[in-house]
C-alpha cells in the first residue's frame, strides 16, 4: 500500500484545509465582473390565477436593469420528470407542463412568477415590492384525501381528480395477495403518516447567469449534485439550446441530500436574464425562498398490511399509499414513490407476496422529490413499523420475530417479489452484531436506571436493506427511466507521472477528492498527493450523472477503476517495447512494470513520460499520451443492509423523548475510508432522528407553509443528540462491481426513524400505556402526552 | 439582543414587512434612514478597514460583499444557523444578526484568520480535521468560531456543555457526533467517542 494511504485508510481529508480557513468557494462566494442581482417575485397564496403583473414602476426604479414575468418564458420548454410511470390500467402518469416561470396560474406559495434583475440586491428587493400583481386567490388543494376526492377542485385544470399516477406493483400478484390474505391466520395493520420533510441543505441554493455574447455560450454557475444532469435539463429539455454552448459548473456545494438533484427554474431564468442584459446574473436563495421552493421530501400516507401465521412467518404484505408530489413533477418525483420505495418492500425478509399500489397526487404545495433515502426510508419505516406491531400482537419479541423472518445468507443471489435481485448479504450477521454492540442484554438494568430518576425507557429495533448503486441502464429503461444512469472517469496521467481524474460523481461533503484519490493511489501505486480529483465542471469532466442515491463509489469508482485498467494495459504496451520483452510477460505491481523472469523493470513515472515524450516508444502500433475514459454501467443496484437499535427515555410528566443511546451495524460491502462512512453514518441518523422526533413542513389548509423558518422548523441540534455507535465490521462485498462497494450516504435516514418510534412504543407499553399501537411522526412532547392521556 | 435592533434587521431582511400598514407613517422614514450611506472604520483580522455602507448593511454583507471575506456565510435569515459567527471584540457574534454600523471601531474576527501564524491549520482546525468534524463545509466557519469562542471562555469544557454551546449552530451533515469530538480534542481532554 502506497505510504499515505489506500483503500481502507481512515486518510483525512484534503478538502478540509480550504473549508477550514475560509477558502471555500460556494456559488455565493463567487463575483463575476459586472455582476448583477436578482430576486424572485413568490406567490404568498398556494393557489391563484394571474390576471395581470404591472411592472411599469418597478421598472423604473432605481438601478433596475430588467424584470422578466412568467409570460416571457411560455415558449421555453417544460422542466420533466426523468421517470414516465405507468399507472395500473396501462395509461401514462399525468405529467402537466413544469415552467420556468409561473404563468396564468400560480401553484404553490413561493410558486416564482417574476424576476427583477437590479445592479444591487437592495434595489432589486426594492423594485419587487413596486409590482403589481393581480392575483385572484383561488381554493387550496392541500390535504390528499380531499384532492383526490373532489374531482372539482384541481392543481392542474385538466386533471381530474389530481391524481397523478395509480400504481400497481406488481401488479399480476395482487390476486394472489389479496388470498393470501383471505387465507392467514392473522393480519396486522397500521395507518400511518411519513411526514413531509424540508431537506435544509445548509447552503441556500444559488445560481449564477452568465451569458458571453461574444461566443453565443452560457456558463451557469450553481448548487447542484450533478453538473451534467443539469446542462442536459436545462440545454435539451426548457431551453432549446445545444448542450455545447451551455457550461454548467457546480463548484463547492454546501449540502443536497437530494435537493440539489433537480433543475429549478430560478436556473434557466438567470440564464435568459444575463443574455437579455448581457451581463452575469446572481441570484442566492436565503433560508424562507429554500423552505417555500426547494423540492421537500417524503410525505406519504400509508395503510399497511402483514399476513403471518400463528408462528410469527410472513405470509404476504400489502400496501396503499397517497404519496404527495406537491404542485409541479420535480425531476425524481415519480420514481421516489414507486420505483425506489415498492421495490424494497420485501426488505430484508422472506415475504414470498408483496403488493403496493401508491397514488401520487398534486396538490398546491411545493414539490415534493427525493429526500435523503428517497423512497427506501418510506418503505423501510412502514415495514419495520407493522412487523413491530406484529410482534405485539402475536406476543412474539420483535428481535425475535426477525430473525425468523430475515433471509438466510444460503439463499443469495435472492429474487424478491418484487423485482430485485439482491446479489449478497448476511442480515443475521449484523442483527448478531446488533446485539453485541448495543448490550441488549444490559437493557432491563438500564431501564431500570431510567425508571429510578422517573423515565421510561424503551428499546427499539429496525433492520433494513437498501437499494444503492443506481442504477443499471436497461433495467431503469423498461422501468420508464428518460436517461441513463452510468457515470464516468477519465484518467489522465500527466507527463511526469501526477494524476488528474475527472469524474461524473459530484461531491459536497462526501470526502470524494479523498476518497477517489484513495482508490487511485492504491491501483496505480502512486502517492494520493500526486492524484488531483476534478468535478463538478461539465467542460472538464466527461458526462456522468452525479452524485445521489449512495452511488458514486460504487458507479462512478467503478468506472475509474475501468479507466484505470486501461491505463494499465496501455502502460504494460509501452514498457514492454521499452524493456524489450514480450507483453504477455508484464506485471504491474505496486505502481512499477517489470518483465517476468527478469530484473529488469520501469516506474508509473517512466512510462508516463515515455507516452508523452515518446522517443523511444512503438509509435507504429500505439498512440502516445497516457489519458483513458471509462463509462461504466451497473450489471444491478447494490443492497447495503444492517440493523438499528435505539433506546429512548421517555418523560412521563411531559411526553419528551431523549435518544439514550443509538447503535448501527451495517454491511457496506467493501469500506474505502472508515472515518468517512462513520461520518456519512452519523449524519444519515441525525436526519432520521430529526423526522423520527422533531421535523415536520406542515402546511394549513390555505396552503401556507406554517413551518417555514429555524423558529418553527425543528432542526436537530447538538444538543438534541446522543453519540452514535457505529460499526461495519460486517462485510459481504458487492458481487458485481470491482470495488466490492455498497454505499453508505443514505443507510442512516432509513435505518433511524423506526428504530426511534419503535423505542417510544416500547417505552410505553412497557410503562402500561398497552393500547397505545402507533403515534405518526414527528414524535413531539405534546403527541406522545397526548397519547398516554388516552 | 434589543427590540429595536431586531426590528431594524427584520426589515433589512424582508422589504415587503416595510409595506405592511401596521408600520405607519413612519415607514418611509425608516426606510430613508436605512438606505442612507456612511463610512465605517473597523478592525477586520488585524487590518484596518473601511467602507460605505448602507444603515440596513448586515456585517455580514460587509464582510462578504465589501471585503471578500466569503468565509463567513449565510445560512438563514433568521439568526438561528450560526454559519455566519465571527468574533466581535473577541465574542462570538452572529454577523447576520449585527448592522455594520454597530460595529465601527470594533475588533472583528473571522475564520480567515484562524490560522497559526505559520499558515498551518489553528489547534480548533486541526481538531476538526483529524476528527472528520465537517462535510459539505458550510457550517464549519461558524461551528470553529463558536468553537474557539467557548474554549477561550471555558477552557476545559465537558462534553455537555459543548453540545449546549453548539445550540446556535446548526450542521445539516454531521449528527454533531465528530464536531463534539473535535471540540473536546480541542480542548486537550480525551475523547470519549469514536
Ligand atoms: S446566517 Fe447568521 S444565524 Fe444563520
Ligand atoms: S458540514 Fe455540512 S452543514 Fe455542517
Amino acid at each position: 500500500m502506497p505510504k499515505d494511504g489506500g483503500i481502507g485508510a481512515s486518510t483525512k481529508r484534503r478538502e478540509d484545509v480550504r473549508f477550514l480557513t475560509g477558502k471555500g468557494r460556494y456559488t455565493a462566494d463567487i463575483t463575476l465582473r459586472g455582476q448583477t442581482y436578482a430576486w424572485f417575485l413568490r406567490s404568498e397564496v398556494a393557489h391563484g390565477k394571474i390576471n395581470s403583473i404591472n411592472t411599469t414602476a418597478a421598472k423604473a426604479m432605481p438601478g433596475v436593469l430588467a424584470i422578466m414575468t412568467g409570460e416571457d418564458f411560455a415558449k421555453m420548454g417544460g422542466n420533466p420528470a426523468g421517470w414516465l410511470i405507468q399507472s395500473r390500467g396501462g395509461e401514462t402518469m399525468k405529467e402537466p407542463k413544469r415552467p420556468v416561470l409561473a404563468h396564468g396560474k400560480v401553484r404553490h406559495v413561493g410558486d416564482a412568477y417574476a424576476i427583477v434583475v437590479a445592479e444591487t440586491l437592495e434595489q432589486a428587493r426594492d423594485a419587487a415590492t413596486a409590482i403589481e400583481a393581480d392575483i385572484t386567490e383561488l381554493p387550496a388543494v392541500v390535504d390528499m384525501a380531499k384532492a383526490v376526492a373532489n374531482p372539482a377542485n384541481r392543481v392542474h385544470d385538466e386533471i381530474e381528480n389530481n391524481v397523478c399516477f395509480d400504481w400497481g406493483w406488481i401488479e399480476d400478484n395482487r390476486a394472489a395477495v389479496d388470498a393470501a390474505f383471505k387465507a392467514a391466520p392473522h393480519v396486522t395493520t397500521l395507518e400511518l403518516v411519513n411526514n413531509r420533510l424540508a431537506p435544509n441543505a445548509m447552503e441556500p441554493r444559488a445560481s449564477i447567469g452568465d451569458y458571453d455574447s461574444g461566443t453565443g455560450d452560457y456558463k451557469l454557475y450553481t448548487t447542484s449534485q450533478n453538473p451534467h444532469l443539469s446542462r442536459l435539463l436545462i440545454a435539451a429539455f426548457v431551453m432549446g439550446i445545444p448542450e455545447n454552448k451551455l457550461t454548467v459548473i457546480a463548484p463547492d456545494v454546501g449540502g443536497g441530500f437530494g435537493s440539489k438533484i433537480y433543475h429549478y427554474g430560478e436556473e434557466a431564468a438567470v440564464l435568459a436574464a444575463s443574455k437579455a442584459i448581457n451581463r452575469p446574473v446572481k441570484w442566492v436563495a436565503d433560508r424562507s425562498e429554500s423552505f417555500l421552493s426547494d423540492a421537500h421530501g417524503r410525505d406519504h400516507v400509508t395503510k399497511i398490511e402483514l399476513a403471518l401465521d400463528k408462528n410469527g412467518t410472513f405470509l404476504a404484505l400489502r400496501t396503499e399509499t397517497l404519496a404527495n408530489v406537491g404542485a409541479y413533477l420535480s425531476n425524481f418525483a415519480t420514481v421516489t414513490p414507486t420505483f425506489l420505495h415498492g421495490t424494497l418492500m420485501a426488505g430484508p425478509y422472506k415475504t414470498p407476496l408483496v403488493y403496493v399500489n401508491v397514488k401520487a397526487v398534486f396538490t398546491n404545495t411545493a414539490p415534493v422529490d427525493a429526500y435523503r433515502g428517497a423512497g427506501r426510508p418510506e418503505a423501510t419505516y412502514s415495514i419495520e413499523r407493522v412487523v413491530d406491531k406484529a410482534a405485539r400482537e402475536l406476543g412474539l419479541d420483535p428481535w425475535e420475530l426477525r430473525r425468523r423472518n430475515l433471509i438466510t445468507k444460503d439463499m443469495f443471489p435472492y429474487t424478491t417479489p418484487v423485482g430485485l435481485a439482491y446479489d449478497t448479504g448476511n442480515y443475521q450477521a449484523t442483527l448478531d452484531k446488533l446485539i453485541e454492540i448495543s448490550d441488549k442484554k444490559g437493557f432491563e438494568k438500564r431501564a431500570a436506571e431510567s425508571a429510578k430518576k422517573g423515565k421510561l425507557r424503551g428499546l427499539g429495533l429496525s433492520t433494513w436493506i437498501e437499494a444503492c448503486g443506481i442504477a443499471p441502464s436497461n433495467l431503469v429503461g423498461q422501468l420508464g427511466a428518460r436517461v441513463g444512469l452510468y457515470d464516468a472517469a477519465t484518467v489522465r496521467v500527466n507527463a511526469t507521472g501526477n494524476i488528474s481524474v475527472m469524474v461524473g460523481a459530484h461531491s459536497h461533503g462526501q470526502g470524494h477528492e479523498t476518497v477517489f484519490a484513495q482508490i487511485v493511489s492504491d491501483k496505480l501505486g502512486v502517492p494520493a498527493s500526486s492524484v488531483e480529483i476534478v468535478h463538478g465542471d461539465t467542460s472538464k469532466i466527461p458526462f456522468g450523472m452525479g452524485t445521489y442515491g449512495s452511488r458514486s463509489l460504487a458507479v462512478c469508482g467503478s468506472a475509474m477503476i475501468k479507466a484505470m485498467d486501461k491505463i494499465i494495459a496501455k502502460g504494460k504496451k509501452i514498457a514492454a517495447h521499452m524493456l524489450e520483452a514480450p507483453e504477455a510477460d508484464i506485471d504491474f505491481d505496486d505502481g512499477a512494470f517489470m518483465a517476468k523472469g527478469t530484473n529488469k523493470k520501469l516506474t508509473f513515472g517512466e512510462v508516463a513520460f515515455s507516452a508523452y515524450v515518446p522517443h523511444n516508444y512503438p509509435l507504429a502500433t500505439l498512440e502516445p499520451g497516457l489519458e483513458e475514459t471509462a463509462f461504466y454501467d451497473p450489471a444491478n443496484f447494490t443492497y447495503p443492509a444492517g440493523a438499528y437499535a435505539c433506546e429512548v427515555e421517555v418523560d412521563p410528566g411531559t411526553g419528551r423523548v431523549e435518544i439514550a443511546s443509538f447503535t448501527c451495524a451495517d454491511d457496506f460491502g467493501t469500506v474505502m475510508n472508515p472515518m468517512i462512512v462513520r461520518g456519512q453514518v452519523h449524519g444519515g441518523v441525525a436526519q432520521g432522528i430529526g423526522q423520527a422526533l422533531l421535523e415536520q413542513a406542515v402546511y394549513d389548509n390555505n396552503g401556507q407553509l406554517l413551518s417555514g423558518s429555524y423558529m418553527d422548523y425543528a432542526m436537530p441540534r447538538a444538543d438534541d443528540l446522543p453519540n452514535f455507535t457505529v460499526d461495519h465490521s460486517c462485510v459481504t462485498p458487492c458481487t458485481h462491481n470491482p470495488l466490492g462497494a455498497k454505499g453508505c450516504g443514505e443507510a442512516g435516514a432509513i435505518g433511524s426513524p423506526p428504530a426511534v418510534v419503535n423505542a417510544v412504543i416500547d417505552a410505553l407499553h412497557r410503562a402500561g400505556h398497552t393500547h397505545i399501537a402507533h403515534i405518526d411522526m414527528p414524535l413531539t412532547p405534546s403527541r406522545v402526552w397526548s397519547a398516554m392521556q388516552k | 439582543m434589543n427590540d429595536a435592533l431586531q426590528q431594524q434587521i427584520l426589515i433589512a431582511e424582508h422589504p415587503q414587512k416595510k409595506n405592511d400598514p401596521s408600520n405607519g407613517s413612519g415607514a418611509v422614514d425608516e426606510r430613508d434612514r436605512e438606505k442612507r450611506m456612511a463610512k465605517v472604520t473597523m478592525t477586520v483580522n488585524g487590518k484596518s478597514v473601511s467602507g460605505e455602507v448602507e444603515g440596513r448593511t448586515l456585517l455580514s454583507s460587509f464582510l462578504r460583499e465589501g471585503l471578500g471575506l466569503t468565509g463567513t456565510h449565510v445560512g438563514c435569515d433568521t439568526s438561528q444557523c450560526g454559519a455566519c459567527v465571527v468574533h466581535v471584540d473577541g465574542v462570538a457574534a452572529k454577523a447576520c444578526s449585527v448592522l455594520a454600523m454597530d460595529v465601527a471601531g470594533s475588533t472583528v474576527t473571522t475564520i480567515e484568520a484562524m490560522h497559526n501564524p505559520d499558515g498551518s491549520l489553528g489547534v480548533v482546525q486541526q481538531a476538526f480535521q483529524d476528527h472528520h468534524g465537517l462535510q459539505c463545509g458550510f457550517c464549519t466557519p461558524g461551528m470553529v468560531m463558536t468553537a474557539a469562542a467557548l474554549l477561550a471562555e471555558t477552557p476545559k469544557p465537558t462534553e455537555h456543555e459543548v453540545r449546549h454551546a453548539l445550540e446556535g449552530n446548526i450542521c445539516r451533515c454531521t449528527g454533531y457526533h465528530n464536531i463534539v469530538k473535535a471540540v473536546m480534542a480541542a480542548s486537550g481532554q480525551p475523547v470519549s467517542a469514536e
